[in-house]
């Protein structure tokens, strides 16, 4: 049962990938770094049941609280940028790109 | 049954996540990703990990999904005109490419370790919160706390970085 757990998660976060690659809303990117990092939970949790122990599920826990504060500095940056710029679309907000 | 569950579960997530990357109003990826969540949260509980799945319910389904759809509606994006459609086809094409890349990669580093089907030693009559809940208390007590700074340091930098200049 574990490999299948874990093709569900390697084509998750190959979606989160390509979500960030082809869209343009800043927004949009954001939800698609969190399904990567859903993506990421599910095969700690897979592995955790797998062996056994409960550290994966502590680990998943942390990456939640990580998650929950990138997505807050994250959205205060989009609504920043949205404020100066009148745009969220990341072409449009190249100012440090090279 | 598991399996049967498991397949459902499973379907209705990358489903969601496919949506979440193709639909173009944002108003309607959060809703896939809520839906997603949610999925997710039942395969947890399916893998035994009650908690984290009631964590997953509430934490991401619950507020980052609500946080999302606040930022949405305050930024007013759907009234904003509709760009054309994303991307050129040169894009989609890349997109493709670096995604069977990327699942390749992944499924060989998995592939890799896939060997042992370990004795998953379930103590019988223990719930999974109290076993969650020691953990956390004892062993991890030092991230648990480093974990509360962490989020701290995320209120005062987000509304550092939200208010108005003026």
């Amino acid at each position: 049962m574990l490999e299948h757990y874990l093709f569900l998660s390697a084509a998750l976060f190959t979606l989160g990938v390509v979500g960030v690659m082809i869209r343009r809303n800043l927004i949009v990117v954001l939800m698609c770094l969190e399904m990567m990092l859903n993506a990421v939970n599910l095969s700690f949790i897979a592995f955790a049941r797998q062996l056994g122990s409960v550290e994966g599920q502590i680990i998943v826990l942390f990456t939640m609280v990580v998650a929950a504060c990138e997505v807050a500095v994250g959205l205060a940056i989009a609504v920043a940028v949205f404020r100066t710029r009148g745009t969220i679309n990341v072409n449009d907000v190249n100012l440090l790109k090279w | 049954m598991e399996k049967v569950l498991f397949y459902i579960l499973g379907a209705i997530t990358l489903v969601s996540a496919f949506l979440v990357v193709l639909l173009r109003r944002p108003i309607q990826n959060v809703l896939f990703m809520i839906l997603m969540m949610v999925g997710l949260a039942g395969l947890f509980i399916l893998l035994h990990a009650e908690f984290v799945a009631m964590v997953q319910l509430v934490v991401y389904a619950g507020a980052i999904m609500v946080l999302f759809l606040f930022v949405i509606m305050l930024l007013n994006l759907d009234q904003l005109k509709m760009p054309p459609p994303e991307g050129s086809h040169v894009r989609w094409w890349a997109g493709a490419v670096i995604a069977f890349a990327v699942m390749g990669m992944i499924w060989l580093a998995f592939k890799t370790y896939l060997a042992p089907p370990a004795a998953s030693v379930e103590q019988a009559g223990v719930s999974n919160t109290v076993v969650v809940g020691k953990a956390l208390f004892t062993t991890y007590l030092l991230p648990f706390e480093i974990a509360s700074v962490l989020l701290l340091a995320a209120i005062v930098g987000s509304v550092l970085l939200a208010r108005s200049k003026s």
